[in-house]
């Protein structure tokens, strides 16, 4: 199997990318009309990509399991993306959100691709307001910023609460605009189903039409994979339905391998659960914490009295709220990164003194924002937000506090990807928040678009081409070759297999169960013990679904509980890969807290000595994983504690 | 809550469809629409009958993806949510619910309560852009937009497409999302350069996939999951007129 060569340029770390850049090898236009790329996904990542591909000439087959390519997930993100634009003169510069998302990542993120992330931030604000993306503006006219978490300035751009949908309808323009022009070829309501290859290269995809149920074979020159991240491994996440981590999947059972699976970020700021039925959490945008406080109450029985629904928050009296943040986190205060306010907030909630009826929440407090600012401003700011909040809680924000509880949200960790964003597998791409390398162990707020976006608009087009180079000679493989055939007959086989359970019980019973193992004891505080089970029971239930998952219908037709059953295997897989990679990595770090490996005061206990690595794991057959390292190199930064103290 | 819901079920594009009453008991009111529906096809998978179909994605109100027709109002009955964002709160214990698609020529059924709305990615394909390659952008801070210009954009840009605007209408018509699209550029000087023709191209197509026209009832806002406003498709009437007139 492939050594891991993360092929990082030489050459200082503000150089590597222009040195890159300056020796690599390009296609010419007339031989870019002979290659054909396959993407699959239209995120932020995927769409910039197959957009940018068609603009210099290439041909791009590209996929969705949506009903359009612009419902992928990526339309959820709210907050903002960051760039180092530095326009609020703060002090800003691309050296200082280099170093901030590198140790927001707690260390365990690539020093080379974090600097390449930072260096064109800037050019991604450029393209995006080029395409008309409607950013909130000063009342001069230009582009106005707001602070987010991990950062001590203001860099973070926005469209209300809506930036992703902004962005990634910007990207899907783009995109659109190459269809009109035939260099994009779209394929919507199409899942992909297992990856071909050819002579050890990625060479094509096999994917189901979600509508006819047909199984259909597709020739690229290179596939690149922009599927997102895995978080509904844990059922309840803040992603999609839909988002799933099989095209992942297939690909590793085709030597790529999965790094640092464990390192899943909680968000601090979502809509608490609320019921067994519940299908999705909801998120209240990290930008919220610019303006809202985040509380307890001070004493047990105040918390107590509020659970049983005898205290309202609003009643509990200044003096005997516990605004925990600012009192850990003095100079971050609200504006802790992720990870910490996450773990913060279940400390309090394990503790005994979280609120609402379950107990598992606390307040995030707009009345002294509104007194200082007015509500209108409050309003204008948050304002989609508050509204989503009281239409599912029926609660009105602007009087009542938030009650916001920690879920799962976004997977730092994905396909091992070199400085190309190539896999191990030759020929496969992997962008957006389905690689691992630019987020290390906790992902800041902002930086999921901004990475969707370089990955796709000034990454890729790239390092795709230098790849592209040495194909030229390449003629278009037809799909009825054996290893086209032999990969569709495996996803032939496997939905038969399904098919063919019958058993009593539906695959969201299933999902559901693998979600309660995730969650209790792959979740937030992890143990030797508890991982060990974990692992356990998802081999046990996996079992299960293999004798006793019950899908109706027929495979040659509009099948959504076979679409979801394939997604499901998927998971109940991964799962147990995740767990495994917790309980290897014998340190605390970033989303990964192993309660063996803290400080006296709680914190993340790191192990730079032994873990400073990503770990890279190849697939030997199911349920047995082989783990390779990547030793992290750090030669611009020096590794400290993160402190936000 | 208890509950009897008539859902249309429909097996494929070519086949007549029908309503099927089911009964669901024990319904919690914090319950979301998509999630009682869950429960329903759950119970279905239980009996060996075969689950709804219906679109979902983010269930979180911002994909666009959900598209049920709920007692004859688009997303149901509560202003600016879709459907996925609508509680059983909002029902009352006892009451009939009548789910159907979105009924429009242009979004075929393809089963049950999923209907084709590529007819809105063809729209976007005609001129839903600014023709700006990657790498091709000056420096952001160049373009200076007024605020309320800005503001004015964005409101029209945070258009979803899902859709609604359109089986609200008697008409079909798809004026209110094709104008959010054309205002969200006109406003902006970035999307000046293209204005006309992008005008020209979007309404063209519109009308050739069958989408019919505006008679003004403002049905489409009223039910727009996100309060596009109707005065998007004033500006796109003007936008048109100028056009068409001054080429």
């Amino acid at each position: 199997m492939a050594e891991l060569n993360s092929k990082i340029p030489k050459g200082p770390v503000a150089q590597k990318w222009s040195n890159y850049k300056a020796h690599q090898n390009l296609v010419n236009p007339s031989n870019k009309r002979k290659l054909d790329f396959i993407v699959v996904g239209t995120g932020l990542a995927g769409a910039s990509a197959a957009a940018s591909f068609g603009e210099l000439g290439f041909n791009v087959k590209i996929f969705c399991y949506q009903d359009s390519p612009r419902r992928a997930h990526s339309i959820a993100a709210q907050g903002g993306i960051n760039a180092a634009k530095n326009y609020p003169n703060d002090g800003d510069s691309i050296y200082r959100l280099f170093y901030d998302t590198l140790k927001g990542g707690d260390y365990r993120a690539r020093e080379a691709n974090v600097y390449r992330l930072a260096e064109v931030s800037n050019a991604i604000i450029d393209q995006c307001v080029a395409q008309g993306v409607p950013f909130a503006r000063e009342y001069g006219g230009s582009l106005e910023n707001r602070s987010f978490g991990g950062a001590q300035v203001s860099r973070t751009f926005f469209a209300r609460g809506q930036t992703g949908q902004q962005l990634l309808l910007g990207a899907y323009s783009a995109l659109s605009r190459q269809i009109k022009l035939g260099m994009v070829k779209m394929y919507n309501r199409h899942e992909m189903m297992d990856l071909v290859m050819v002579d050890g290269k990625a060479r094509g995809i096999i994917a189901r039409d979600l509508i006819t149920g047909k199984l259909e074979r597709y020739f690229g020159h290179a596939v690149i994979l922009a599927t997102g991240g895995y978080g509904n491994v844990f059922y309840l996440s803040t992603n999609a339905m839909g988002s799933n981590t099989s095209a992942l999947w297939q690909a590793m059972k085709q030597g790529a391998y999965f790094a640092n699976p464990c390192f899943t970020q909680i968000h601090p700021t979502c809509i608490p659960v609320h019921g067994d039925y519940q299908s999705k959490l909801t998120l209240m945008s990290e930008s919220l914490r610019n303006d809202g406080r985040i509380w307890v109450p001070k004493k047990k029985e105040d918390a107590e009295k509020n659970r049983q629904g005898q205290l309202k928050g609003n009643d509990i009296p200044e003096e005997d709220r516990d605004y925990y943040l600012e009192r850990r986190y003095p100079a971050f205060g609200n504006l802790v990164p992720r990870d910490v306010a996450s773990r913060a907030a279940k400390e309090r909630c394990d503790a005994g003194y979280g609120v609402g009826p379950t107990g598992l929440a606390v307040y995030l407090d707009f009345k002294d924002s509104i007194k200082r600012l007015g509500k209108h401003v409050i309003e204008e700011r948050y304002g989609n937000l508050f509204q989503m909040y009281e239409k599912i809680v029926d609660e009105n924000p602007y009087e009542n506090p938030m009650m916001i509880y920690p879920a799962v949200h976004y997977a730092m960790g994905g396909l091992w990807v070199d400085y190309e964003l190539m896999s191990t597998v030759t020929g496969l791409f992997v962008a957006g928040e389905a690689n691992f390398s630019d987020h290390g162990a906790n992902r800041l707020g902002a930086s999921a678009l901004m990475q969707g976006l370089a990955d796709g608009y000034f990454v890729l087009p790239y390092t795709v081409q230098n790849y592209l180079s040495a194909e030229i000679k390449t003629p278009r493989i037809p799909t009825d070759t054996k290893e086209f055939t032999e990969a569709e007959k495996r996803v032939q086989d496997r939905i038969e297999k399904l098919m063919s359970i019958q058993g009593t019980q539906s695959v969201d019973h299933f999902h559901k169960e693998l979600g309660k193992i995730m969650w209790e004891h792959v979740g937030m505080g992890r143990t030797k013990e508890g991982l060990t089970k974990g692992i356990a029971l998802i081999r046990e239930l996996r079992k299960k679904f293999w004798s006793d998952v019950k899908i109706p219908g027929k495979p040659d037709e509009l099948n959504v509980e076979l679409e979801k059953a394939n997604r499901v295997a998927d998971f109940l897989e991964m799962g147990e890969l995740l767990a495994l990679d917790a309980l290897e990595r014998n340190e605390s770090c970033g989303g990964h807290f192993r309660e063996e490996y803290q400080t006296p005061e709680g914190e993340c206990l790191r192990d730079d000595e032994n873990y400073k690595y990503v770990a890279a794991w190849e697939y030997v057959k199911e349920g047995e994983f082989k783990l390779h390292k990547e030793q992290l190199v750090y030669e611009e930064t020096e590794v400290k504690v993160r402190n936000y103290k | 809550m208890n509950l009897t819901l008539k859902i249309w079920r429909q097996k494929d594009a070519k086949s007549k469809g029908k309503f099927v009453t089911y009964t669901l008991n024990e319904i919690s009111p914090n319950c979301s629409f998509l999630e009682m529906l869950d429960i329903l096809n759950e119970n279905l998978i239980g009996k060996n009958e075969e689950p709804v179909v219906f679109d979902h994605d983010c269930r979180e109100g911002i994909c666009g993806m959900c598209s049920l027709y709920i007692n004859g109002r688009p997303h149901g009955p509560d202003d600016a949510v879709t459907a996925c964002q609508l509680h059983m709160r909002k029902f009352k214990d006892g009451d009939t619910i009548t789910v159907e698609p979105w009924r429009a020529k242009p979004f075929p059924v393809i089963k049950d309560l999923m209907v084709d709305r590529t007819a809105f990615d063809r729209i976007i394909q005609e001129g839903g852009y600014i023709s700006v390659n990657t790498g091709g952008a000056m420096e952001a801070n160049h373009i200076l937009v007024p605020k309320p210009a800005a503001e004015l954009s964005m409101d029209a840009a945070a258009c979803i497409g899902c859709g609604a605007c359109v089986a609200a209408c008697k008409n079909a018509s798809a004026m209110l999302f094709v104008s959010a699209k054309v205002s969200q550029f006109a406003l902006l000087p970035q999307g000046r350069p293209e204005a006309k023709e992008r005008v020209m191209k979007m309404v063209k197509t519109m009308d050739e996939l069958g989408f019919g026209n505006c008679t003004n009832t403002y049905a489409c806002e009223a039910e727009c999951p996100k309060s596009i406003s109707r005065s998007n498709i004033a500006r796109m009437n003007l936008e048109f007129i100028c056009a068409n007139t001054s080429w």
